[in-house]
């Protein structure tokens, strides 16, 4: 295996700790509209008003017009549940649709009685998480886990969930051990979760609770006929992070897709919004013994695969530290990475060895995530098969712990039932000649795939050193475009107006059990 | 068989496989039958009613549960006249990312100003977005991936005085507007009302490029709108961006004089 200074490792580490410290600071300063919606839903709230608009945010925004969100939810919503005489969180949001309950925030006894009541609702709710993940391995004891490494990542996404079903369980029996539903195109802008089971997105299906359970039990199904546990991913990100995290706990599923920045830079998220929800998202994933998947692929579609290779790394530190400060453990962290060096460069495939081999050098423990050639694939499906191919290989010799399935139609139609096909059959030949040949792969210690690696992590040395230099830190290196793509001030972008500023005594009964927990 | 005129010999050709004139294609395709000698033979009757003749199912290999998978090679009879091949083209050139930077620094020397939004009622953002969001749409990444262009996106609900006002200050070179809504026609009335506002507003000549796009629009309905450009569904940012360079710097040809604010 690839041998690395393990002082510049030691000092990489050290290094985006310190970027990071500030923001986990700033996460913890404040709390968003999310966060607190995802707090209801803990404690069991749910479905919408007539025009879709779900109960808790009505609820939540009833709150804040009366008593502003820098005291949390929990306390007016259980104070006013209890001066109500109700027991029914639904009826309470309903009546506060209407206008006809106001909010205030309790003090001395009727704040202690909230409080209790509160913790007590919200707790069945972080119960319903671990009950769900010791649910999980019980049932990958019973049915069994992935046959082998790296887990093979299929995605469906047909924008019906019943269509989806179907395709998901066949993709399953085709040796899929990982399936992820591809969320409607603008999903993550929308301020709200939709409801109930959905037939209709745009280039894919809406991540929604009654869509993540049809979703599981299908899968449940297909897994006791296969005698294999089939994972089920979907999208942690964008305006209701917390929200679907909390969904998703609730609803066993397996894998999120999580990144720490990627809302910010190619969204056009409010970083401060994107910080405080991710940081809970993770808290809650964290219990739910979900693996997150970072986004670093993104990286590259957007610029040159060589010189951003260590914005990829930079980004895989950071989400480490965000991630383990969360709750989150080695094994749940699918930090990403992708194959998306120009093939017409000389030596593209040592380049992406030596990418792929520093990952898995700096991330021992961690299921990286490999995802295949998107950039590069152009409609020419022979080309795409073999770069497929190769992509493949490098996945088999550098170890990675979960692998997204290339296309040969990238690019050119969304995959048909034989494009899968014969992608699977690309990755079974692949494992199966090969998956063994990193017990005699050693790169030469001073050759060009060593050389490669140690450059690539002292470029990221010194665009961490940039970072830090900025008074603000990260935040500042965001807001001026040290990540190369756009300017994102704190000030700037969406979702801030659902953030507030924690008030001294604040109060979330979910964040301090995740918090307790951590 | 007659010998075919010089002019019928160069400008009429057949697939080639490996002799000029064999006719021979290759294609694969995927049948909801189970694997089989019927499901074989089901290949070959399509291949023959395609016109391929003779055929040969080359591969056949079954896929999950009543799917089979086939390659087939052919011959095909039909000719190709060249000299009756129509292609419809886009009035401007497709250009990469580069070119169309490169073509604003030297065209522009600043850089080009975009600005964008959903106005009325209208909350959905997804089409304005996909064009001017980082992420993109199709595999292409959105405008503000793009070095030379600064993009104000504005959001859904902005009001058409509001996008004025907010082109003014930015000194926008282009006014991008989505609709997704057709409730009552609303996208129409919607952006009749927004060309009127800046018609108004603007000197003829000092106007911005006015864009329209929207699933429901129909790409010849410019001059009915008011506007100089009507993008419909399926358009991607690189389509967007090669427009902008065609219509503000090749059409317009050089202009030196810098523009004030």
């Amino acid at each position: 295996m690839l041998e690395l200074d393990p002082v510049a490792v030691r000092k990489a580490r050290g290094l985006a700790r310190k970027a990071g410290r500030p923001i986990v600071t700033l996460a913890k300063r404040h709390t968003t509209v999310s966060v607190e919606r995802a707090t209801l839903r803990l404690a069991g709230l749910r479905g919408a008003d007539p025009d879709g608009t779900p109960w808790v945010n009505r609820l939540v925004d009833a709150v804040r017009e009366d008593v502003g969100l820098e005291n949390g939810a929990a306390l007016p919503v259980w104070d006013a549940l209890i001066r109500e005489g109700m027991n029914d969180l639904t009826a309470l949001a309903q009546k506060a649709a209407t206008g006809s309950v106001r909010f205030r925030l309790p003090e001395g006894r009727d704040r202690v009685r909230a409080r209790a009541a509160a913790r007590k609702a919200v707790a069945a709710g972080v119960k319903r998480l671990d009950v769900r993940r010791r649910e999980r391995e019980r049932l990958i004891r019973k049915w069994g886990d992935a046959p082998r490494q790296p887990w093979i990542y299929l995605i469906v996404a047909t924008g019906d969930i019943y269509e989806d079903m179907p395709q998901a369980q066949a993709a399953a029996r085709a040796g899929a051990d990982v399936i992820a539903v591809i969320r409607s195109t603008g999903q993550s802008l929308l301020d709200y979760v939709p409801e109930g089971a959905t037939r209709e997105g745009f280039a894919g299906t809406y991540a929604t609770q009654e869509n993540f359970r049809l979703m599981r039990s299908a899968l449940d199904d297909v897994s006791a006929e296969l005698g294999r546990y089939v994972r089920l991913t979907n999208y942690a990100s964008g305006l209701c992070m917390p929200e679907i995290a909390a969904l998703a706990g609730m609803e066993r599923l397996d894998m999120m897709l999580n990144d720490s920045m990627y809302g910010i830079l190619f969204r056009d998220i409010n970083p401060v919004r994107t910080f405080v929800d991710q940081r809970f998202s993770r808290q809650v994933h964290a219990r739910a013994g979900i693996i997150i998947n970072t986004g670093e692929d993104n990286y590259l579609t957007t610029a040159d695969a060589v010189e951003a290779a260590h914005t990829v790394t930079v980004s895989q530190l950071l989400n480490e530290y965000f991630a383990k400060e969360a709750g989150l453990e080695d094994w749940q962290l699918g930090l990403g990475h992708a194959f998306e060096i120009d093939p017409d460069i000389p030596d593209s495939f040592r380049m992406e060895l030596a990418h792929a081999m520093l990952a898995r050098r700096l991330f021992p423990r961690a299921p990286l995530k490999w995802m295949p050639p998107t950039r590069h694939m152009t409609g020419d499906i022979f080309r795409g098969y073999l770069l497929d191919g190769f992509f493949n290989l490098a996945g088999a010799l550098t170890g990675q712990g979960i692998l997204l399935v290339g296309m040969m139609t990238e690019a050119v139609v969304t995959p048909w039932l034989s494009d899968r096909d014969v992608a699977l059959q690309n990755v079974r030949y692949v494992l199966d000649a090969a998956g063994n040949l990193r017990e005699d792969f050693r790169p030469a210690p001073d050759g060009f795939i060593a050389q490669r690696a140690r450059q690539v992590l002292s470029e990221s040395i010194k665009l961490l050193e940039r970072i830090i230099d900025h008074e603000r830190g990260l935040l500042d290196a965001i807001a001026d475009g040290t990540f190369g793509l756009m300017k994102r001030p704190p000030d700037g972008g969406r979702g801030l107006d659902g953030v507030a500023r924690k008030a001294p005594d604040y109060f979330n009964p979910a964040s301090e059990t995740l918090e307790e927990a951590g | 068989m007659s010998e075919p005129s010089r002019e019928a010999r160069t400008s009429v050709i057949r697939p080639y496989g490996d002799t000029t004139g064999d006719g021979m294609v290759q294609l694969s395709f995927t049948l909801p039958v189970p694997y089989g000698k019927r499901a074989e033979g089901a290949a070959a009757q399509l291949a023959t009613t395609m016109g391929l003749d003779p055929v040969m199912v080359v591969h056949a290999k079954p896929m999950g549960e009543g799917f089979t998978f086939f390659v087939v090679y052919g011959q095909v009879s039909h000719l190709v006249d060249m000299s009756r091949v129509e292609v419809t083209e886009r009035d401007y050139p497709l250009l990469n990312p580069k070119e169309v930077n490169l073509a604003i620094r030297e065209g522009l020397r600043r850089r080009m100003v975009v600005v964008g939004g959903c106005i009325g009622t209208d909350a959905h953002t997804v089409g304005i977005d996909a064009i001017l969001n980082v992420k993109g749409f199709a595999g292409e990444k959105g405008l503000e991936y793009y070095r030379e262009l600064r993009v104000v996106n504005l959001g859904s609900q902005v009001s058409v005085p509001d996008l004025v006002e907010r082109a003014r200050e930015e000194s926008a070179d282009a006014v991008l507007v989505s609709q997704v809504v057709t409730q009552r026609d609303a996208h129409i009335l919607n952006a009749k009302e927004m060309a009127a506002a800046f018609r108004d507003e603007y000197p003829a000549r000092a106007r911005p490029l006015l864009i329209v796009g929207g699933p429901r629009f129909g790409e010849r309905m410019a001059a009915e709108l008011g506007v100089d450009r009507v993008f419909s569904r399926g358009t991607t940012p690189g389509e967007v961006a090669s427009y902008l360079v065609d219509a503000l710097i090749t059409r317009r040809g050089p202009r030196p004089e810098k523009r004030s604010a």
